[in-house]
């Protein structure tokens, strides 16, 4: 993805990057800034992943055969953390990096300088939480949802690491988010008003505002806990008068919209892809935009349906199931006028397309485990076990992953200016498809059947499912290596693409070059 | 002729009995890979509830996909080289905004009526405190005066594969939850230490321990037999390892049974007067050991480095019988050790004369026992 | 470039208030469960008067304890089950004894069941709103309850059990697991 710089197509560049490593340390161009938050959360989605691959490697057969409980739950922990934090929040901000500009037709991102600042911390965060593996007493090893007690009393002196870095994540996906704002209220081409906007910009637009609502929550709950840990107070702890209860709301409070974070840019990059390969212009914009709206807005009203089995009051039980049903509202408009935009189109199916029609059909299973999690009574029997982790990994993986890999064959010609190789490409996606549903779908059976998720070891009858899935997810973990390689490939060379590049595209970053040059829109385009 | 028709015949009855026999394993496999029935009228709503969402999912689903599908095949490139310039009806969105809103309302009504009847927890003819510890279940029958810890019994060569797994592997415990059928029971769930959660799925009761709140659940089992569940809150290292096992039986067996534990209570009282050799609390301390110490201080007696302290040489085992007393009896301030104070006064003298006694500790130190007097001593000079 | 800054200016305040607001979660939860009996513990009453009114019938009470992660204190209600009638006065009490050779600090939570007989008992004196209850070595202690069940306690409900869990309220015990304690082979 790093920007081939035959760059002076453009009579208004001024500079090309710097040569060397230097390049990428002082860079402040929006699109080096991308690529290096694109390559980054590949690494940690490979790292996640690798522990992903020790966890089904154990979860293989009963037993415990190849890593010790205490590790076993530093993986799912760092697992959960890694992928969340590293792997599809700065993929995310990566796309948001080099789109957004483009697409409004700014020359870059308005805070150039925080832009470096806010990718560069982000590694020694990774830095500080991996090296929290090495330490006495191990990694954390309370689950990403790092719920107290456990996290705070019984926890190992690695927390505070874990506190530390978590800062860290938050502080750079503040500025991240604060950037994509300033930008986007501030730099959009004369004629593009609010309603105009390409829908990745609108779904930006909209997960920032989400994220700054809610990363200083997330800030606030670990600040909290790290006074609990060190400082004798009792947020969390019931022997000074406080209450672990409130953690899980505190936490979920962020926890919730922190979901349609990692999802709302992908209904933005799906909506462009589907409009593309249909050759017709998108169905619903406008209700497309207020889906994204009720969907951030519904998000903050929801977050104890994670906490069902907490003893709540028969009150708030059902009205957290309401609220929570009402959300398959907005995300029905959005799958419906997906379809309504396919619906007598003239579709190919090039690998985004692939990608995107796969995310469409995955995703909505995903969301109907969710209602089906929705629904109290039942959401008894469904809570912590495989059945959730079914649901989550559906929405996330052949959602929100399936949403980034589509839009980086989407917008590789552009970045790079050569074409991947379509026959690796939809090699990849066949791969990852056919992995993807053989790992999770098994993990709605198991879970129903009754094995609780964060386990290292099950009762003999869930034996033959989970070897079915583990087997899924090293054919998955695998084709991601193959994805690399055809990243790197195309990023080598290729055919040579053309500016438009794909037949049925719209929109402004396809008016310039390919690859885009160093500074695009250096004077601003007329938007019609 | 009659021989080829005799044989089509049998080759029918065959293929009958093997598609029947197919159709019934798949039936029965299916059941396995679906939530359970359970054994409680709650637990066939929750069922029911449960395949109903299903079904309307999956029939949005045909229909949703259907269509789509229908486009991907029908409006390809090929088949349709111009594609319509429709993007927009305000009618079609309002239309599939208020259909879903209303299927959503058929699906909240059943739901909200199932989960009133699951919160009426007034009362139970029977009240059991269960209470969560790392890693294990306490349960106190409030009317009966029975108190008990079950832990896992799975060997932990069958854990580590050295030898093969029983039927029941994970899923059993020393002592199992025994209820009687057809009263109303009631659960009072709470935990010890950090947050566990009580999960039978026969009876579709989960709820969250938590230390210092009471959760309440309850249940009414129709029909006598074994049912099993599992912590499902992440609850430290072992939290794979705490099973839960409840015994539904007629309530004459219920209640011999809590006559039986009563008198048990008072025979292990007098043990406490006998003297003891040090073979006897050996024996008895080894599988006290391996149920409640394990877990960190490990089979051989080395804990683990940095986080479990080594039992085997350590100072206090081999030489300084009244620490390692009170060091059981009150835990360890700021340590992952609790007190184990509610173990009965023999089995407490087994297990700390187990460790005192084993990996070369009497050898190389002062070999001293513990017995159970030992403990009532302490307990007499604390009052 | 004035917008710009102004854009920044504002969205830092926000985030700079949704930190706050994190903190301010606390209270608010307090507030919240009082009013939803979300966490299930009851609430002081100063004025329990209006609910002692004519006797009313005749409910079963059931003190529950608990001692968190071995406290090592004697902690057991004096009474575990009694009749009460609703609507009169109720007074209880819990035995504690310090049973190890250092001054220590307890605090004892409270929770009820069933969940929806929360709002109907009055208390009007429980040891559970102290911050701490400090008893030194051996010493021993009855700890009073002075309470009203309410004459309106749903008519399904006809018994109230009373759960009481005492917790190590010395801080530094609670600490994160400290590996230089004087744990067993150290």
């Amino acid at each position: 993805m790093s920007a081939v710089i035959e760059n002076h197509h453009n009579e208004h560049d001024h500079h090309g990057p710097a040569k060397g490593l230097k390049r990428w340390f002082y860079t402040t161009n929006h699109k080096d800034i991308g690529t290096l938050y694109l390559w980054f959360s590949f690494a940690m989605f490979l790292i996640g992943g690798a522990m992903a691959m020790i966890i089904r490697a154990e979860l293989f057969q009963p037993g415990m055969q190849i890593v010790e409980p205490e590790f076993y739950n530093q993986m799912i922990t760092l697992h959960g953390l890694i992928m969340i934090f590293g792997g599809v929040m700065p993929a995310f901000v990566g796309l948001a990096n080099w789109l957004v500009p483009m697409m409004i037709g700014a020359p870059d991102m308005a805070l150039p300088r925080m832009n470096n600042l806010s990718f560069w911390i982000l590694p020694f965060a990774f830095f500080v939480l991996l090296s929290s593996l090495f330490m006495e007493g191990g990694a954390p090893n309370f689950g990403w949802t790092f719920y107290a007690p456990l996290s705070t009393t019984y926890a190992p002196p690695s927390t505070t690491f874990f506190i530390f870095s978590v800062h860290i994540m938050g502080a750079s996906s503040i500025m991240g988010s604060i950037n994509v704002i300033v930008t986007i209220m501030n730099m959009r081409a004369p004629g593009m008003g609010l309603m105009k906007m390409p829908l990745f910009v609108w779904s930006w637009l909209i997960t920032a505002y989400l994220l700054i609502a809610v990363m200083p929550v997330l800030a606030g709950a670990v600040t909290m806990m790290l006074m609990d840990i060190h400082f004798g107070t009792s947020f969390f702890n019931a022997a000074g008068g406080g209450d672990p209860v409130l953690f899980q709301h505190i936490f979920w409070f962020f926890g919730h919209p922190e979901v349609y974070i990692m999802i709302l840019p992908a209904f933005g990059i799906v909506s462009h892809i589907i409009e593309t390969f249909s050759r017709k212009q998108l169905f619903g914009y406008s209700s497309m935009v207020w889906a994204m709206l009720s969907i951030a807005i519904l998000s903050f009203v929801v977050w104890a349906h994670h906490m069902f089995t907490v003893g709540m009051p028969l009150a708030a039980e059902l009205f957290f199931m309401w609220s929570t049903m009402l959300i398959a509202v907005p995300t029905g408009v959005k799958v419906f006028n997906w379809i309504a935009t396919m619906f007598k189109g003239s579709i190919t199916f090039e690998t985004p397309m692939l990608f995107a029609c796969a995310f469409v059909v995955l995703f909505t299973l995903g969301g109907f485990s969710g209602l089906m999690l929705a629904i109290t009574p039942a959401d008894f029997q469904y809570h912590d076990t495989y059945f959730v982790v079914a649901h989550f990994h559906y929405v996330l993986v052949p959602g929100a992953i399936f949403s980034i890999m589509a839009a980086v064959y989407y917008w590789i010609p552009k970045w790079t200016g050569n074409m991947y190789d379509e026959r690796l490409g939809r090699l990849h996606f066949w791969l990852s498809f056919i992995g993807v549903n053989v790992t999770f779908f098994p993990q709605h059976f198991i879970g129903l059947a009754g094995m609780p998720r964060r386990v290292p070891d099950y009762a003999l009858q869930f034996a033959d499912w989970n070897m079915v899935s583990t087997a899924g997810a090293f054919l998955f973990g695998f084709s991601q290596v193959f994805f690399l390689f055809i990243v790197v490939k195309t990023v080598m060379g290729g055919k040579q693409a053309t500016d438009q590049v794909w037949e049925g595209a719209r929109g402004l970053e396809w008016t310039v070059d390919s690859p885009a040059p160093y500074h695009t829109f250096s004077v601003p385009p007329k938007v019609s | 002729m009659t021989n080829v028709r005799n044989l089509i015949c049998t080759f029918k009855t065959q293929f009958i009995v093997i598609a029947f026999a197919l159709s019934s394993q798949l039936s029965a496999e299916w059941d396995a890979l679906n939530m359970t029935k359970g054994a409680t009228e709650i637990s066939r709503e929750v069922y029911d509830l449960h395949m109903l969402i299903f079904w309307i999912c999956v029939a949005i689903g045909v229909l949703v996909f259907g269509v789509m599908f229908y486009s991907m095949y029908a409006y390809t490139k090929k088949k349709n080289p111009v594609a319509a310039t429709f993007h927009e009806s305000t009618k079609v969105e309002i239309a599939w905004t208020i259909i879903p809103f209303l299927i959503l309302i058929a699906m909240a009504v059943p739901a909200s009526k199932t989960l009133q009847t699951m919160y009426n927890d007034e009362a139970g003819d029977i009240n059991i405190q269960v209470v969560g510890y790392q890693w294990k279940w306490q349960y106190r029958y409030l009317e009966d005066d029975v108190n008990f810890f079950a832990n896992l019994t799975t060997d932990l060569d069958e854990i580590y594969n050295k030898v093969p797994k029983g039927e029941n592997y994970l899923e059993e415990v020393d002592e199992m939850v025994v209820i009687p059928v057809g009263k109303k029971v009631r659960f009072l769930i709470t935990a010890n230490d950090v947050i566990h959660s009580w999960w039978v799925p026969a009876f579709a009761i989960k709820q969250d321990a938590i230390p210092g709140f009471i959760n309440t659940a309850w249940t009414i089992v129709e029909e006598p037999g074994i049912y099993r569940g599992k912590c499902t809150e992440l609850c430290g290292k072992n939290h794979g390892f705490m099973p839960i096992v409840v015994k539904a039986v007629e309530q004459n067996e219920y209640d011999s049974w809590i006559a039986e534990k009563q008198a048990a209570a008072i025979a292990m009282a007098e043990l406490t007067e006998k003297d003891w050799t040090a073979e006897e609390l050996v024996a008895r301390g080894e599988a006290l050991y391996t149920t409640n110490c394990v877990a960190c201080h490990q089979v051989n007696g080395q804990g683990i480095t940095g986080i479990f302290p080594a039992l085997a040489g350590s100072e206090i085992v081999m030489n300084d019988k009244a620490r390692n007393i009170e060091i059981l009896m009150e835990g360890v301030q700021g340590a992952a050790m609790n007190s184990f104070s509610y173990l009965s006064e023999v089995e407490m003298a087994s297990v700390i004369t187990y460790t005192r006694q084993s990996w070369g500790n009497a050898q190389n130190g002062d070999g001293e026992i513990v017995a159970p007097k030992d403990i009532v001593e302490y307990k007499k000079n604390k009052i | 470039m004035g917008s710009k800054k102004k854009t920044i200016l504002k969205l830092s305040g926000a985030v700079a208030a949704m930190y706050l607001f994190s903190f301010l979660l606390v209270p608010l939860y307090d507030v919240f469960c009082d009013i939803t009996g979300l966490n299930g513990k009851v609430a002081q009453t100063t004025n329990a008067e209006s609910s002692i009114s004519i006797e009313g019938r005749e409910i079963g009470l059931q003190f529950i304890s608990h001692n968190n992660a071995g406290m090592p204190w004697t902690f057991k209600p004096s009474k575990e089950v009694s009749k009460i009638k609703t609507g009169t006065m109720y007074e209880a009490t819990f035995y504690a004894k310090n049973t190890t050779n250092k001054m220590m600090v307890g605090r004892a939570v409270n929770s009820v069941a069933p969940t929806n007989a929360k709002d109907y008992i009055k208390k009007i004196e429980c040891f559970c709103f102290a911050e701490g209850i400090e008893l030194m070595p051996g010493e021993e202690v009855l700890l009073p309850i002075k309470m009203v069940v309410d004459n309106e306690l749903p008519k399904n409900i006809k018994n109230i059990v009373l759960s009481y869990t005492i917790f190590d309220s010395n801080l530094e015990n609670n600490i994160i697991m400290d590996h230089d304690s004087d744990h067993a082979g150290s």
